[in-house]
């Protein structure tokens, strides 16, 4: 676990947060600009201290009351907005400064952090002959090098153009299958978070508003999140099979089974899969005649009205919450209340990993 | 031609702009740093203070220091107490003339490239697991290379080109304290026009030369920065 209080008080702005997080895989730090995403992630780093507060990491205490041990002493990485690398160094010693100040890399650990990042063509190159991409990769590698017990990413993603974006995405999706330490990212983007997210942690005005698995924090109406024009639902299912006649392939999880359009995904691969609430529809007998292959059985949890003409309905489909945007006018058709049976069609899916 | 006591002149000159330069860029380095970090509410009481001597009349600083280096000044009644002597009069002196006198010309410009590298690439340091004197040498000096040509140019240049400092706190003791800029004037006086056109132009061109360098080297600086 990661566990952590703190109370930092900036030029008109508080941080007051205490949260305690798993301590694997992403956690998404989500909040609008000016909310105290980065302050929080500086306050882990030892960047900003608060007067009197805790932080644990894993088995190591980096302050308690009054001990507090300074940033140079955490064992964190940290990849700041930007990348932020040395001007004055280029790549193989920007990444040097970081090897020369820990103990005990092996080789091994070395040639497998710059595998995993592509970083051997750009070795010999000057910070200047980089692009924003290939900069936040050496900045990511620069920060592995610490042997660090908990990544901090500060919007690794956000001075980059799309393209960049889809050049480093592949990256984080390796970090996040294959490092075992957990990684803190900081994030307003909703892509990101949906694509790279097992944990969310809403952060509002300076305070947590709340942290838990990253479906739950989607679509629990008590989490603002579900309650966007653009709310959406998490999935991870499993790819089963392949039907090469229509070049689509299966997806299986626990409710049941969509058919995608097959992108070349191995059998037994894990994938994630994200719904938009307003491309769900429901019916109470389950559809023959229709274009949609994705209709599953599924029950009503609860409803929420959602501006003057839209509800939004939260189902569970065999344990598996999935979240529908409806007129209020359609809810009232078909007498939808909690516990009711219902057929779920999904018009369109999108494949994240 | 020069005679000996224009080549003893250059010599005094050389040795103490070479020696003030240097704790010049040790007294100044700390300092500026200081200036450059500090969030301290007096900070620009030390600023102004250390700016005085640009606006001061050198005779005024060069009478002070004389008046409390001197042996009936508080400094100089210390320095005797320790058994020692009085420094006025002396090259000792004449150094610490000098750091005083051109310590703006030093601090300014390292202050300058201090505050420029920002707060960042420190923590950037700090993450990365270097210690707070770690990362002042491997990256707030290194990134400030400009800021130490320019302050060690301009303090060296700026203690070869003193004068009412000087001739108030040295006296013109030829190969102690005499120094080039006071031989220009002797020959003035004495009315050895060639000599002091010697003397003179030599210092053009020398310090001419000595900013040529600065700038050439600050503009491929930044350059090299701005392509990063």
């Amino acid at each position: 676990m990661i566990e952590c209080k703190t109370k930092i008080k900036l030029e008109g702005f508080t941080l007051d947060a205490q949260f305690s997080i798993p301590d694997k895989g992403i956690t998404v730090v989500f909040g609008a600009s000016g909310s105290g995403k980065t302050t929080l992630l500086r306050a882990i780093a030892g960047l900003e201290k608060s007067d009197k507060g805790y932080l644990k990491v894993g088995d190591s205490v980096w302050q308690k009351g009054n001990h507090f041990v300074p940033t140079h002493k955490r064992q964190i990485g940290y990849v700041f907005q930007g990348a932020a690398l040395f001007d004055h160094l280029d790549v193989r010693d920007n990444l040097g400064y970081a090897i020369k100040r820990t103990n005990g890399l092996s080789k091994d650990f070395i040639g497998s952090i710059y595998t995993l990042l592509d970083i051997k063509a750009l070795l010999n190159r000057t910070t200047s002959q980089l692009s924003g991409g290939e900069k936040q990769r050496v900045a990511i590698a620069r920060a592995l090098l610490a042997n660090p017990k908990i990544l901090l990413l500060d919007e690794p993603l956000s001075a980059l153009d799309l393209k960049r974006k889809n050049e480093i995405l592949p990256y984080l999706d390796t970090l996040h299958n294959q490092l075992d330490i957990p990684i803190l990212y900081v994030t307003h983007s909703q892509d990101e978070t949906s694509r790279l997210a097992d944990h969310i942690m809403l952060i509002e005005g300076g305070k947590i508003i709340g942290n838990g698995p990253v479906n739950d924090m989607l679509t629990r109406f008590d989490m603002p999140m579900s309650h966007s024009s653009d709310a959406i639902s998490i999935i991870d299912a499993r790819v089963m099979n392949r039907e090469p006649e229509f070049n689509l392939m299966h997806l299986e999880f626990s409710g049941g089974q969509f058919i995608v359009p097959d992108n070349g995904l191995s059998i037994e691969s894990l994938v994630r899969i994200r719904v938009a609430a307003r491309d769900v529809s429901l019916t109470k007998k389950k559809q023959i005649d229709t274009s949609i292959l994705n209709i599953f059985p599924a029950v009503v949890e609860e409803i929420v009205p959602e501006g003057k003409a839209q509800v939004m309905v939260r189902l569970s489909l065999n344990g598996v919450v999935l979240l529908a945007c409806l007129t209020t006018k359609s809810a009232s058709m078909l007498d939808l209340e909690s516990g009711l049976s219902v057929f779920v069609q999904v018009k369109s899916v999108a494949i994240l990993s | 031609m020069l005679n000996e006591l224009d080549i003893s002149a250059i010599i005094v000159t050389i040795k103490l702009a070479l020696l003030s330069t240097a704790i010049l860029i040790l007294i100044g380095t700390p300092l500026a740093w200081w200036l450059s970090q500090t969030k301290f509410k007096f900070k620009v009481v030390f600023e102004a203070i250390i700016a005085l001597p640009l606006i001061l009349p050198p005779t005024v600083l060069g009478f002070y220091l004389l008046v409390t280096l001197g042996s009936n000044g508080p400094i100089g009644k210390l320095l005797e107490s320790l058994g020692g002597s009085s420094i006025a009069f002396t090259f000792s002196g004449l150094v610490v003339g000098s750091v005083i006198y051109s310590l703006p010309f030093v601090v300014q410009p390292l202050q300058n490239s201090f505050s420029s590298i920002g707060r960042q690439s420190m923590e950037v340091a700090a993450t990365l697991g270097a210690s707070k004197l770690d990362r002042f040498f491997t990256v707030a000096v290194p990134l400030a290379r400009s800021g130490f040509i320019t302050a060690a140019v301009l303090g060296f240049a700026h203690t070869v080109g003193e004068f009412g400092v000087v001739l108030m706190i040295g006296g013109n003791i030829p190969g102690e304290t005499g120094v080039l800029s006071i031989a220009i004037y002797d020959h003035v006086e004495a009315m050895e026009y060639g000599q002091a056109h010697l003397l003179a132009g030599g210092l053009l061109i020398t310090s001419f030369l000595m900013l040529i360098f600065v700038y050439i080297f600050n503009r491929h600086f930044s350059i090299m920065r701005s392509r990063g």
